[in-house]
């Protein structure tokens, strides 16, 4: 079953984050390639550049770190720290983007897997509600770039 | 507005409110039946909250369908020490 371009985000709260996922794999498979260092290296930068770094030290009170560079050429780093592991069903850690530090997120990841599919729910619980938007609007990592790339296309044509 | 403080299993005076705020803002529009009032989502003023997360959604979107890719070798793997 083709699943591409199925993720859903809402808003449950001012300050949340709730991104939905369907995958055709069973949960095992699911949890390995989301916390596997050279997996995650397959996937976490999206299209949006190339990872260059993971670090998992999956225990609680374990730090991880994922660092790529940005289609711009600029490096984006966040870090954090597990703070619940709960068999292959439960992630709880929090979520620092390097360059706001300030600005410290709760990610709480759930893998339910339903005959041989696994739905993810990734809740992201910022600290206040401008925080949580300033994430949204920064189309994550990259997409901040993005835009003042076209705008600077934008700003070129002008000229 | 009976209709929706059964469906939110609220009660009637925070629906009104509710209601209030989201005619305010343009996120809904009301118009008058006999005696009922009846509400419609005014979709023009969610385009911008839409458009909003979209892009944030995308990002995500790119992130998973690469996630999909690694799953289906994983899979094909697992099946193939298995056989």
């Amino acid at each position: 079953m083709n699943s591409i371009g199925t993720a859903v985000v809402t808003l449950p709260t001012s300050t949340q984050i709730l991104i939905t996922r369907e995958f055709d794999a069973p949960r095992h498979l699911v949890y390995r390639a989301w916390t596997t260092p050279e997996l995650i290296r397959q996937w976490w930068s999206g299209d949006r550049g190339q990872v260059t770094s993971v670090e998992v030290d999956l225990r609680v009170g374990g730090a991880w770190r994922y660092v790529m560079i940005a289609n711009g050429g600029f490096e984006v780093a966040f870090n954090g720290e597990y703070l619940e592991l709960v068999g292959e069903e439960r992630i709880v850690s929090t979520e620092v983007f390097e360059a706001m530090p300030d600005h410290p997120a709760v990610s709480t990841l759930v893998l339910t897997e339903t005959g041989q599919r696994t739905t993810i729910n990734l809740l992201v619980e910022h600290t206040s509600q401008s925080d949580r938007d300033m994430h949204i609007a920064s189309g994550m990592e990259g997409g901040m770039q993005e835009s003042l790339d076209h705008l600077e296309q934008v700003a070129r044509s002008l000229a | 507005m009976n209709d929706l403080a059964a469906a939110l299993r609220l009660g009637q005076p925070q629906v009104s409110k509710h209601l209030r705020v989201l005619r305010q803002v343009d996120l809904v529009e009301v118009r008058g039946v006999g005696r009922q009032r009846i509400y419609r989502l005014n979709a023009r003023s969610l385009k911008p909250i839409h458009d909003w997360v979209a892009t944030y959604e995308q990002a995500w979107n790119q992130r998973f369908d690469r996630l999909d890719v690694v799953l289906a070798e994983l899979t094909a793997n697992e099946k193939g020490a298995d056989g």
